[in-house]
Protein backbone atom coordinates (compact mmCIF):
# COMPACT_ATOMS: atom_id res chain seq x y z
CA UNK A 1 0.00 0.00 0.00
CA UNK A 2 2.81 2.29 0.77
CA UNK A 3 6.40 1.84 -0.18
CA UNK A 4 7.73 1.13 2.55
CA UNK A 5 11.59 2.29 1.57
CA UNK A 6 9.98 5.73 3.01
CA UNK A 7 7.54 5.54 5.11
CA UNK A 8 7.72 3.96 8.37
CA UNK A 9 3.79 4.30 9.30
CA UNK A 10 0.69 5.10 8.78
CA UNK A 11 -0.26 5.37 11.88
CA UNK A 12 2.87 7.22 13.54
CA UNK A 13 2.78 8.09 17.01
CA UNK A 14 5.95 10.43 17.56
CA UNK A 15 5.44 14.08 16.67
CA UNK A 16 8.23 16.20 16.48
CA UNK A 17 9.02 19.24 14.84
CA UNK A 18 10.95 19.92 11.59
CA UNK A 19 13.45 22.61 13.02
CA UNK A 20 14.74 20.08 15.20
CA UNK A 21 15.55 17.70 12.86
CA UNK A 22 17.38 20.82 11.18
CA UNK A 23 19.36 21.33 14.78
CA UNK A 24 20.74 17.12 14.79
CA UNK A 25 21.15 17.67 11.20
CA UNK A 26 23.35 20.40 11.69
CA UNK A 27 25.33 18.62 14.50
CA UNK A 28 25.69 16.11 13.10
CA UNK A 29 27.11 18.00 9.40
CA UNK A 30 29.51 19.76 12.06
CA UNK A 31 30.80 16.51 13.53
CA UNK A 32 31.61 14.60 9.97
CA UNK A 33 32.77 18.07 7.83
CA UNK A 34 35.57 20.46 10.15
CA UNK A 35 34.54 23.26 7.67
CA UNK A 36 31.02 23.50 8.45
CA UNK A 37 30.03 26.68 10.13
CA UNK A 38 26.66 28.10 11.98
CA UNK A 39 25.44 31.62 11.51
CA UNK A 40 22.66 32.58 13.30
CA UNK A 41 20.87 36.19 13.67
CA UNK A 42 19.84 35.87 17.99
CA UNK A 43 17.20 32.75 17.25
CA UNK A 44 19.26 30.22 18.18
CA UNK A 45 16.92 28.81 20.66
CA UNK A 46 14.16 28.72 17.84
CA UNK A 47 16.43 27.35 15.16
CA UNK A 48 17.84 24.43 17.72
CA UNK A 49 21.30 25.53 16.75
CA UNK A 50 22.23 24.99 20.74
CA UNK A 51 23.43 21.54 20.25
CA UNK A 52 25.79 22.80 17.64
CA UNK A 53 26.69 25.84 19.42
CA UNK A 54 27.93 23.98 22.37
CA UNK A 55 29.88 21.37 20.43
CA UNK A 56 31.69 23.78 18.40
CA UNK A 57 31.75 27.53 19.74
CA UNK A 58 34.97 28.69 18.12
CA UNK A 59 32.35 27.54 14.77
CA UNK A 60 29.33 29.27 15.63
CA UNK A 61 28.94 32.92 14.77
CA UNK A 62 26.15 35.43 16.48
CA UNK A 63 25.74 37.71 14.21
CA UNK A 64 22.37 39.69 16.00
CA UNK A 65 19.52 41.17 14.60
CA UNK A 66 21.21 41.79 11.11
CA UNK A 67 20.09 39.46 8.70
CA UNK A 68 21.51 41.29 5.74
CA UNK A 69 25.21 41.12 7.49
CA UNK A 70 24.43 37.48 8.05
CA UNK A 71 24.26 36.65 4.04
CA UNK A 72 27.42 38.58 3.48
CA UNK A 73 29.23 36.90 6.10
CA UNK A 74 28.16 33.15 4.93
CA UNK A 75 29.23 34.04 1.37
CA UNK A 76 32.63 35.85 2.54
CA UNK A 77 33.43 32.55 4.20
CA UNK A 78 32.67 30.13 1.73
CA UNK A 79 36.22 32.17 0.35
CA UNK A 80 38.34 30.15 2.07
CA UNK A 81 36.56 26.91 2.03
CA UNK A 82 34.34 27.30 4.68
CA UNK A 83 30.75 25.74 4.64
CA UNK A 84 28.15 28.20 6.13
CA UNK A 85 24.90 27.25 7.29
CA UNK A 86 22.70 30.54 8.39
CA UNK A 87 19.32 29.87 10.52
CA UNK A 88 16.66 32.33 11.27
CA UNK A 89 13.06 32.74 10.29
CA UNK A 90 12.31 32.06 6.96
CA UNK A 91 10.95 35.26 6.83
CA UNK A 92 13.77 37.04 7.51
CA UNK A 93 15.93 34.05 5.67
CA UNK A 94 14.15 35.36 1.98
CA UNK A 95 12.78 38.55 1.83
CA UNK A 96 14.28 40.61 4.17
CA UNK A 97 17.68 39.70 2.63
CA UNK A 98 16.51 39.09 -0.92
CA UNK A 99 19.36 41.57 -2.65
CA UNK A 100 21.99 40.28 -0.61
CA UNK A 101 21.30 36.17 -1.18
CA UNK A 102 20.98 37.71 -4.99
CA UNK A 103 24.26 39.30 -5.44
CA UNK A 104 26.35 37.93 -3.09
CA UNK A 105 25.55 34.73 -2.98
CA UNK A 106 23.31 32.71 -5.60
CA UNK A 107 24.92 35.12 -8.66
CA UNK A 108 28.28 34.53 -7.00
CA UNK A 109 27.64 31.06 -6.44
CA UNK A 110 28.67 30.89 -3.20
CA UNK A 111 28.55 27.36 -1.11
CA UNK A 112 25.91 28.74 1.65
CA UNK A 113 22.82 26.62 2.48
CA UNK A 114 20.20 29.22 3.86
CA UNK A 115 18.52 27.10 6.69
CA UNK A 116 14.61 28.62 7.32
CA UNK A 117 12.23 27.92 10.14
CA UNK A 118 9.07 28.97 11.20
CA UNK A 119 7.81 29.05 7.21
CA UNK A 120 4.63 29.28 6.15
CA UNK A 121 1.06 29.53 7.86
CA UNK A 122 2.04 27.18 11.08
CA UNK A 123 4.32 29.54 12.78
CA UNK A 124 0.99 30.31 14.17
CA UNK A 125 0.13 33.16 17.10
CA UNK A 126 2.81 35.29 15.72
CA UNK A 127 0.66 36.16 12.45
CA UNK A 128 1.27 37.36 9.06
CA UNK A 129 4.32 39.62 9.37
CA UNK A 130 6.24 36.02 10.21
CA UNK A 131 4.32 33.49 8.21
CA UNK A 132 6.03 33.91 4.81
CA UNK A 133 4.34 32.32 2.03
CA UNK A 134 6.41 33.49 -0.69
CA UNK A 135 9.69 32.51 0.06
CA UNK A 136 9.54 29.34 -2.21
CA UNK A 137 8.35 31.53 -5.14
CA UNK A 138 11.33 33.92 -4.58
CA UNK A 139 14.11 31.45 -3.77
CA UNK A 140 13.35 29.26 -6.89
CA UNK A 141 13.33 32.02 -9.09
CA UNK A 142 17.00 32.67 -8.62
CA UNK A 143 19.25 30.99 -10.91
CA UNK A 144 22.27 28.85 -9.24
CA UNK A 145 19.56 28.21 -6.09
CA UNK A 146 18.81 24.36 -5.06
CA UNK A 147 15.27 24.72 -3.02
CA UNK A 148 14.30 21.78 -0.56
CA UNK A 149 11.34 22.15 1.86
CA UNK A 150 11.24 18.69 3.92
CA UNK A 151 8.07 16.98 5.22
CA UNK A 152 9.32 15.38 8.56
CA UNK A 153 11.82 15.49 11.36
CA UNK A 154 13.99 12.41 10.05
CA UNK A 155 14.35 13.92 6.48
CA UNK A 156 14.52 17.45 7.84
CA UNK A 157 18.03 15.69 9.40
CA UNK A 158 18.64 13.86 6.40
CA UNK A 159 18.50 17.14 3.99
CA UNK A 160 20.99 19.28 6.76
CA UNK A 161 23.72 16.26 6.86
CA UNK A 162 23.24 15.74 2.48
CA UNK A 163 23.70 19.34 2.36
CA UNK A 164 27.50 18.99 3.01
CA UNK A 165 28.55 16.94 0.21
CA UNK A 166 26.16 19.29 -2.04
CA UNK A 167 28.33 22.09 -3.30
CA UNK A 168 26.29 25.00 -3.95
CA UNK A 169 23.78 27.68 -2.71
CA UNK A 170 20.83 26.35 -1.36
CA UNK A 171 17.29 27.29 0.48
CA UNK A 172 16.13 24.45 3.07
CA UNK A 173 12.59 25.47 4.10
CA UNK A 174 11.39 23.95 7.45
CA UNK A 175 8.91 25.17 10.07
CA UNK A 176 8.14 25.04 13.88
CA UNK A 177 5.16 22.82 14.93
CA UNK A 178 5.49 19.31 16.43
CA UNK A 179 4.66 17.10 13.44
CA UNK A 180 4.50 13.14 12.95
CA UNK A 181 7.51 11.78 12.31
CA UNK A 182 6.34 9.64 9.30
CA UNK A 183 9.97 8.53 7.09
CA UNK A 184 12.21 6.64 7.99
CA UNK A 185 15.42 7.80 9.50
CA UNK A 186 17.43 5.62 6.46
CA UNK A 187 15.00 6.55 3.82
CA UNK A 188 16.05 7.00 0.62
CA UNK A 189 17.05 10.37 -0.16
CA UNK A 190 18.39 11.65 -2.76
CA UNK A 191 17.99 15.89 -3.84
CA UNK A 192 16.30 16.37 -6.90
CA UNK A 193 15.27 13.21 -6.73
CA UNK A 194 11.11 13.17 -5.93
CA UNK A 195 9.91 10.10 -3.29
CA UNK A 196 7.23 8.00 -4.95
CA UNK A 197 5.28 7.75 -0.92
CA UNK A 198 2.79 5.24 -2.68
CA UNK A 199 1.73 3.98 -5.82
CA UNK A 200 -1.69 4.40 -7.64
CA UNK A 201 -3.24 5.07 -11.26
CA UNK A 202 -5.71 7.17 -10.31
CA UNK A 203 -4.73 10.54 -9.64
CA UNK A 204 -1.12 12.60 -8.88
CA UNK A 205 -0.57 13.95 -5.62
CA UNK A 206 3.00 16.06 -5.30
CA UNK A 207 3.32 17.07 -1.91
CA UNK A 208 5.98 19.20 -0.08
CA UNK A 209 6.78 20.28 3.38
CA UNK A 210 4.17 19.59 6.08
CA UNK A 211 1.78 18.96 3.54
CA UNK A 212 3.24 15.47 2.41
CA UNK A 213 1.92 14.23 5.23
CA UNK A 214 -1.44 15.28 4.90
CA UNK A 215 -1.08 14.18 1.68
CA UNK A 216 -0.82 10.44 2.66
CA UNK A 217 -3.24 10.48 4.94
CA UNK A 218 -5.88 11.81 1.85
CA UNK A 219 -4.44 8.85 0.15
CA UNK A 220 -5.23 6.54 2.75
CA UNK A 221 -8.83 7.58 3.16
CA UNK A 222 -9.05 7.48 -0.75
CA UNK A 223 -8.02 4.13 -1.09
CA UNK A 224 -10.71 3.13 1.39
CA UNK A 225 -13.47 4.08 -2.22
CA UNK A 226 -11.42 2.27 -4.28
CA UNK A 227 -9.59 5.81 -5.36
CA UNK A 228 -5.67 5.03 -5.76
CA UNK A 229 -3.50 8.21 -5.69
CA UNK A 230 -0.07 8.41 -7.06
CA UNK A 231 1.75 9.78 -3.80
CA UNK A 232 4.87 11.97 -4.53
CA UNK A 233 7.19 13.61 -1.52
CA UNK A 234 8.50 16.90 -3.34
CA UNK A 235 11.03 17.42 -0.79
CA UNK A 236 13.42 19.27 -3.50
CA UNK A 237 11.79 21.80 -5.31
CA UNK A 238 14.22 22.97 -7.66
CA UNK A 239 15.81 21.72 -9.12
CA UNK A 240 12.41 19.78 -10.24
CA UNK A 241 11.90 16.25 -10.72
CA UNK A 242 9.92 16.66 -14.21
CA UNK A 243 10.68 12.86 -15.13
CA UNK A 244 8.88 11.63 -12.16
CA UNK A 245 5.62 14.05 -12.09
CA UNK A 246 5.75 13.41 -16.04
CA UNK A 247 5.71 9.40 -15.87
CA UNK A 248 3.29 10.16 -13.09
CA UNK A 249 0.83 11.87 -15.08
CA UNK A 250 0.88 10.10 -18.33
CA UNK A 251 -0.97 7.16 -16.20
CA UNK A 252 -3.38 9.18 -14.49
CA UNK A 253 -4.44 12.18 -16.20
CA UNK A 254 -5.26 13.75 -12.95
CA UNK A 255 -3.09 16.11 -10.58
CA UNK A 256 -3.84 17.79 -7.05
CA UNK A 257 -0.97 20.17 -5.59
CA UNK A 258 -0.63 20.82 -2.11
CA UNK A 259 1.57 23.00 -0.36
CA UNK A 260 2.05 25.62 2.21
CA UNK A 261 2.68 28.65 0.63
CA UNK A 262 0.86 31.24 -1.97
CA UNK A 263 -0.63 29.59 -5.14
CA UNK A 264 1.67 31.83 -7.15
CA UNK A 265 5.39 31.58 -7.56
CA UNK A 266 5.34 27.84 -5.28
CA UNK A 267 5.23 24.36 -6.12
CA UNK A 268 2.03 23.96 -7.96
CA UNK A 269 3.92 27.03 -10.41
CA UNK A 270 6.75 25.02 -11.20
CA UNK A 271 4.03 21.64 -11.93
CA UNK A 272 1.75 23.27 -13.72
CA UNK A 273 4.67 25.05 -16.12
CA UNK A 274 5.70 21.35 -16.40
CA UNK A 275 2.61 20.11 -17.45
CA UNK A 276 1.52 22.66 -19.67
CA UNK A 277 5.13 22.12 -21.68
CA UNK A 278 5.36 18.47 -21.21
CA UNK A 279 2.13 16.09 -20.27
CA UNK A 280 -1.27 18.57 -20.02
CA UNK A 281 -3.43 17.28 -17.06
CA UNK A 282 -6.18 18.56 -15.06
CA UNK A 283 -4.78 20.47 -12.18
CA UNK A 284 -6.21 21.64 -8.61
CA UNK A 285 -4.09 23.26 -6.22
CA UNK A 286 -4.42 23.41 -2.89
CA UNK A 287 -2.59 26.38 -1.25
CA UNK A 288 -3.14 30.14 0.03
CA UNK A 289 -4.87 32.43 -2.49
CA UNK A 290 -3.25 35.41 -2.13
CA UNK A 291 -4.12 35.90 0.90
CA UNK A 292 -1.75 37.02 3.61
CA UNK A 293 -1.92 34.75 7.30
CA UNK A 294 -3.20 35.55 10.59
CA UNK A 295 -2.78 34.60 14.39
CA UNK A 296 -3.97 31.12 15.33
CA UNK A 297 -3.05 27.97 15.76
CA UNK A 298 -1.36 26.00 13.28
CA UNK A 299 -4.12 23.32 13.33
CA UNK A 300 -6.85 26.33 13.12
CA UNK A 301 -5.08 28.60 10.20
CA UNK A 302 -4.12 25.27 8.43
CA UNK A 303 -8.00 24.46 8.33
CA UNK A 304 -8.93 27.75 7.78
CA UNK A 305 -7.13 28.00 4.79
CA UNK A 306 -7.58 24.67 3.43
CA UNK A 307 -4.44 22.93 4.05
CA UNK A 308 -5.01 19.53 5.41
CA UNK A 309 -6.09 15.99 4.06
CA UNK A 310 -9.71 16.68 4.31
CA UNK A 311 -9.16 19.37 1.76
CA UNK A 312 -6.74 17.56 -0.68
CA UNK A 313 -9.47 14.59 -1.21
CA UNK A 314 -11.69 17.67 -1.74
CA UNK A 315 -9.44 18.70 -4.72
CA UNK A 316 -9.38 15.28 -5.31
CA UNK A 317 -12.91 15.00 -6.17
CA UNK A 318 -12.47 17.92 -7.73
CA UNK A 319 -10.08 17.05 -10.48
CA UNK A 320 -11.91 13.38 -10.74
CA UNK A 321 -14.94 14.39 -11.92
CA UNK A 322 -13.43 15.69 -15.15
CA UNK A 323 -13.35 12.23 -16.54
CA UNK A 324 -11.99 11.84 -19.59
CA UNK B 1 37.24 51.43 -21.50
CA UNK B 2 34.41 53.46 -20.62
CA UNK B 3 34.73 55.51 -24.22
CA UNK B 4 34.84 52.02 -25.59
CA UNK B 5 31.86 50.97 -24.18
CA UNK B 6 29.87 54.06 -24.20
CA UNK B 7 29.34 53.25 -20.42
CA UNK B 8 30.81 53.32 -17.36
CA UNK B 9 31.55 55.03 -14.21
CA UNK B 10 34.86 56.97 -14.71
CA UNK B 11 34.48 59.41 -11.81
CA UNK B 12 35.44 57.37 -8.75
CA UNK B 13 37.65 54.90 -10.84
CA UNK B 14 39.99 58.23 -11.43
CA UNK B 15 39.85 59.04 -7.31
CA UNK B 16 40.36 55.77 -6.43
CA UNK B 17 43.40 54.61 -8.78
CA UNK B 18 46.03 55.13 -6.52
CA UNK B 19 45.03 53.24 -3.30
CA UNK B 20 44.25 50.21 -5.59
CA UNK B 21 47.57 50.59 -7.76
CA UNK B 22 49.71 51.18 -4.25
CA UNK B 23 47.77 48.28 -2.73
CA UNK B 24 48.25 45.52 -5.95
CA UNK B 25 51.57 46.57 -6.54
CA UNK B 26 53.65 47.32 -2.95
CA UNK B 27 51.07 46.05 -0.22
CA UNK B 28 49.39 43.06 -1.15
CA UNK B 29 50.53 39.42 -1.30
CA UNK B 30 48.87 38.09 -4.08
CA UNK B 31 49.38 34.84 -6.61
CA UNK B 32 46.82 35.86 -9.80
CA UNK B 33 47.96 32.97 -12.13
CA UNK B 34 46.66 30.56 -11.22
CA UNK B 35 43.68 32.41 -9.55
CA UNK B 36 42.81 30.77 -6.30
CA UNK B 37 39.02 31.68 -5.55
CA UNK B 38 39.73 30.90 -1.68
CA UNK B 39 42.93 32.97 -1.70
CA UNK B 40 44.55 30.96 0.77
CA UNK B 41 47.90 32.50 2.15
CA UNK B 42 46.74 35.84 0.38
CA UNK B 43 45.77 39.18 0.89
CA UNK B 44 42.51 39.55 -0.55
CA UNK B 45 41.03 43.24 -1.71
CA UNK B 46 37.11 43.39 -2.63
CA UNK B 47 35.54 46.41 -4.05
CA UNK B 48 32.09 47.32 -2.33
CA UNK B 49 31.44 49.99 -4.76
CA UNK B 50 31.70 47.82 -7.57
CA UNK B 51 30.66 50.40 -10.15
CA UNK B 52 34.15 51.63 -10.49
CA UNK B 53 34.95 48.68 -11.71
CA UNK B 54 37.25 49.77 -14.88
CA UNK B 55 39.84 50.83 -12.51
CA UNK B 56 40.23 47.37 -10.99
CA UNK B 57 39.74 45.41 -13.72
CA UNK B 58 42.65 47.93 -15.13
CA UNK B 59 44.97 46.99 -12.28
CA UNK B 60 44.02 43.60 -12.54
CA UNK B 61 45.40 43.05 -16.18
CA UNK B 62 48.38 44.96 -15.49
CA UNK B 63 49.07 42.59 -12.19
CA UNK B 64 48.91 39.80 -14.09
CA UNK B 65 45.80 38.37 -13.81
CA UNK B 66 44.14 38.32 -17.46
CA UNK B 67 45.47 40.04 -20.46
CA UNK B 68 45.25 43.52 -20.60
CA UNK B 69 43.56 43.28 -24.38
CA UNK B 70 40.82 41.94 -22.84
CA UNK B 71 40.18 45.53 -21.21
CA UNK B 72 38.92 46.27 -25.04
CA UNK B 73 35.93 43.91 -23.94
CA UNK B 74 34.52 45.86 -20.60
CA UNK B 75 30.94 45.93 -20.71
CA UNK B 76 30.36 44.29 -24.37
CA UNK B 77 28.26 41.46 -24.81
CA UNK B 78 30.06 38.09 -23.95
CA UNK B 79 33.16 39.93 -22.01
CA UNK B 80 34.17 38.57 -18.67
CA UNK B 81 34.52 42.14 -17.63
CA UNK B 82 30.86 42.73 -16.45
CA UNK B 83 29.53 46.16 -16.12
CA UNK B 84 30.29 45.30 -12.22
CA UNK B 85 32.70 42.79 -11.00
CA UNK B 86 30.87 38.95 -10.97
CA UNK B 87 32.48 36.13 -10.78
CA UNK B 88 29.60 34.41 -13.43
CA UNK B 89 32.27 34.30 -16.41
CA UNK B 90 35.06 33.30 -14.54
CA UNK B 91 37.55 36.95 -14.48
CA UNK B 92 40.31 36.08 -12.37
CA UNK B 93 40.45 38.46 -9.67
CA UNK B 94 36.82 38.72 -8.73
CA UNK B 95 35.80 36.64 -5.32
CA UNK B 96 32.61 38.05 -5.39
CA UNK B 97 29.91 40.12 -7.39
CA UNK B 98 29.46 43.95 -6.42
CA UNK B 99 26.71 46.55 -7.41
CA UNK B 100 24.48 46.71 -4.99
CA UNK B 101 26.07 49.26 -2.71
CA UNK B 102 26.77 47.89 0.71
CA UNK B 103 27.11 44.53 0.92
CA UNK B 104 31.30 44.18 0.21
CA UNK B 105 32.20 44.72 4.18
CA UNK B 106 30.23 41.77 5.27
CA UNK B 107 31.76 39.03 2.88
CA UNK B 108 34.96 41.17 3.14
CA UNK B 109 34.21 40.06 7.14
CA UNK B 110 33.06 36.50 6.07
CA UNK B 111 36.60 36.11 5.11
CA UNK B 112 38.29 37.60 7.17
CA UNK B 113 36.51 35.18 9.72
CA UNK B 114 37.85 32.33 7.64
CA UNK B 115 41.33 33.39 7.38
CA UNK B 116 41.34 33.12 11.34
CA UNK B 117 39.92 29.91 11.65
CA UNK B 118 42.22 28.58 8.99
CA UNK B 119 45.45 30.24 10.67
CA UNK B 120 46.13 32.32 7.72
CA UNK B 121 47.64 35.60 8.76
CA UNK B 122 46.89 37.30 5.82
CA UNK B 123 44.89 40.67 5.39
CA UNK B 124 41.49 41.41 3.87
CA UNK B 125 40.72 45.54 2.87
CA UNK B 126 37.77 46.52 1.65
CA UNK B 127 37.08 49.89 -0.54
CA UNK B 128 33.68 51.29 -0.11
CA UNK B 129 32.36 54.65 -1.65
CA UNK B 130 31.50 57.50 1.00
CA UNK B 131 27.55 57.53 -0.87
CA UNK B 132 27.25 53.45 0.10
CA UNK B 133 27.66 54.32 3.89
CA UNK B 134 23.96 55.54 3.33
CA UNK B 135 23.33 51.76 3.11
CA UNK B 136 22.28 50.36 6.36
CA UNK B 137 24.16 46.70 5.95
CA UNK B 138 27.59 48.77 5.69
CA UNK B 139 27.09 49.63 9.83
CA UNK B 140 25.44 45.93 10.53
CA UNK B 141 28.76 44.99 9.19
CA UNK B 142 30.54 47.65 11.18
CA UNK B 143 29.30 46.41 14.53
CA UNK B 144 29.65 42.93 13.96
CA UNK B 145 33.35 43.50 13.61
CA UNK B 146 33.88 45.46 16.26
CA UNK B 147 32.27 42.63 18.46
CA UNK B 148 34.26 39.84 17.03
CA UNK B 149 37.66 41.80 17.47
CA UNK B 150 38.20 41.17 13.46
CA UNK B 151 41.65 43.17 13.36
CA UNK B 152 42.72 41.27 9.69
CA UNK B 153 40.53 43.90 7.46
CA UNK B 154 41.33 46.86 6.40
CA UNK B 155 38.76 49.36 5.20
CA UNK B 156 39.25 52.46 2.98
CA UNK B 157 36.61 54.93 2.03
CA UNK B 158 36.51 57.01 -0.77
CA UNK B 159 35.66 60.70 0.69
CA UNK B 160 35.11 62.31 -2.63
CA UNK B 161 31.99 64.02 -1.26
CA UNK B 162 29.78 63.30 -4.46
CA UNK B 163 27.30 60.73 -5.37
CA UNK B 164 24.71 60.63 -8.40
CA UNK B 165 22.60 63.40 -7.58
CA UNK B 166 25.00 65.36 -6.16
CA UNK B 167 27.47 66.48 -3.12
CA UNK B 168 26.43 63.85 -0.05
CA UNK B 169 25.97 66.57 2.23
CA UNK B 170 22.89 67.82 -0.26
CA UNK B 171 22.04 64.18 -0.59
CA UNK B 172 21.99 62.34 2.64
CA UNK B 173 24.52 64.11 5.06
CA UNK B 174 26.98 61.36 6.39
CA UNK B 175 27.96 63.72 9.20
CA UNK B 176 30.99 63.17 11.21
CA UNK B 177 32.46 60.07 9.84
CA UNK B 178 35.57 59.77 11.86
CA UNK B 179 32.73 59.93 15.04
CA UNK B 180 31.02 57.57 13.50
CA UNK B 181 33.19 54.49 12.72
CA UNK B 182 35.24 55.68 15.87
CA UNK B 183 31.22 55.40 18.31
CA UNK B 184 30.98 51.56 16.08
CA UNK B 185 34.36 50.28 17.70
CA UNK B 186 36.95 51.01 14.76
CA UNK B 187 40.09 52.41 14.69
CA UNK B 188 39.58 55.59 12.17
CA UNK B 189 42.99 56.35 10.27
CA UNK B 190 42.50 59.42 7.23
CA UNK B 191 44.85 60.10 4.39
CA UNK B 192 45.01 61.80 0.84
CA UNK B 193 44.05 59.27 -1.11
CA UNK B 194 45.89 60.64 -4.11
CA UNK B 195 49.88 60.72 -2.22
CA UNK B 196 51.43 57.75 -1.72
CA UNK B 197 53.76 58.57 0.91
CA UNK B 198 50.21 59.46 2.93
CA UNK B 199 48.94 55.91 1.76
CA UNK B 200 52.13 54.74 2.74
CA UNK B 201 51.90 55.54 6.16
CA UNK B 202 48.51 54.97 6.76
CA UNK B 203 48.87 51.17 5.72
CA UNK B 204 51.50 50.40 7.80
CA UNK B 205 49.98 51.79 10.79
CA UNK B 206 47.19 49.80 10.29
CA UNK B 207 49.32 46.78 9.78
CA UNK B 208 50.99 48.05 13.36
CA UNK B 209 47.96 47.40 14.89
CA UNK B 210 47.09 43.64 13.93
CA UNK B 211 46.50 41.84 17.10
CA UNK B 212 45.06 44.80 19.01
CA UNK B 213 41.46 43.21 18.08
CA UNK B 214 40.37 46.16 16.57
CA UNK B 215 39.19 47.01 12.71
CA UNK B 216 40.83 49.64 10.93
CA UNK B 217 39.09 52.06 8.74
CA UNK B 218 40.75 54.60 6.00
CA UNK B 219 38.67 57.83 5.34
CA UNK B 220 40.44 58.49 1.94
CA UNK B 221 39.91 62.40 0.97
CA UNK B 222 40.16 61.96 -3.08
CA UNK B 223 38.73 63.56 -5.70
CA UNK B 224 36.38 62.24 -8.16
CA UNK B 225 37.97 62.05 -11.86
CA UNK B 226 41.11 62.91 -10.50
CA UNK B 227 43.45 63.83 -12.99
CA UNK B 228 40.95 65.04 -15.84
CA UNK B 229 40.13 68.87 -15.19
CA UNK B 230 36.88 68.98 -16.13
CA UNK B 231 36.11 65.63 -14.48
CA UNK B 232 37.28 66.55 -11.14
CA UNK B 233 35.65 67.55 -7.57
CA UNK B 234 32.07 66.95 -9.61
CA UNK B 235 29.13 64.59 -9.55
CA UNK B 236 28.39 65.04 -13.20
CA UNK B 237 31.01 62.75 -14.21
CA UNK B 238 29.91 59.74 -11.59
CA UNK B 239 28.42 57.65 -14.46
CA UNK B 240 28.72 58.79 -18.04
CA UNK B 241 31.45 58.24 -20.85
CA UNK B 242 33.51 60.43 -22.19
CA UNK B 243 32.71 61.35 -26.49
CA UNK B 244 36.04 61.33 -28.61
CA UNK B 245 36.94 64.79 -27.91
CA UNK B 246 36.62 64.49 -24.01
CA UNK B 247 38.68 61.69 -24.19
CA UNK B 248 41.18 62.98 -26.27
CA UNK B 249 41.43 66.18 -24.08
CA UNK B 250 41.60 63.85 -20.96
CA UNK B 251 44.16 61.76 -21.90
CA UNK B 252 46.06 64.68 -23.27
CA UNK B 253 46.64 65.82 -19.30
CA UNK B 254 48.14 62.04 -18.37
CA UNK B 255 50.65 61.07 -20.98
CA UNK B 256 51.43 58.12 -19.29
CA UNK B 257 48.01 56.93 -20.72
CA UNK B 258 48.28 57.98 -24.05
CA UNK B 259 47.05 55.38 -26.73
CA UNK B 260 45.73 53.27 -23.86
CA UNK B 261 42.21 52.93 -23.91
Amino acid sequence: MVDSRFISSTTPTEKKDTRSGFGAGLLEAGRRNDQVVGLCADLTGSLKMNAFKDAFPERFFQVGIAEANMMGLAAGMTIGGKIPFTGTFANFSTGRVYDQIRQSIAYSDKNVKICASHAGLTLGEDGATHQILEDIGMMAMLPNMTVICTADYNQTKQATEALVDHHGPVYLRFGRPSVPIFLKEDAPFTIGKAQNLMSGNDVTFVATGHLVWEAVQAALALRERGIHADVFNYHTIKPFDAAALIESVKRTGRVVVAEEHQKAGGLGSIVARTLAEHQPARMEHVAVDDQFGESGTPAQLMEKYGLNAEAIVAASERVLQVRG
Amino acid sequence: MVHGASSGHPGGSLGCTDLVVKLYFDRMHVVPEPFNMDGAGEDLFFLSNGHISPMWYSVLARRGYFPVAELATFRKLNTRLQGHPATEEGLPGIRVASGSLGQGLSVALGAAQAKQLNGDDRTVFTLHGDGELQEGQIWEAAMYAAHHRIDNIVSFIDCNGQQIDGPTDDVLSLGDLAAKWSAFGWRVLTCNGHDFEDLDRVIKEADAARGSGIPTVVLMETAMGRGVDFMEGTHHWHGIAPNDEQLAAALAQIPETLGDY
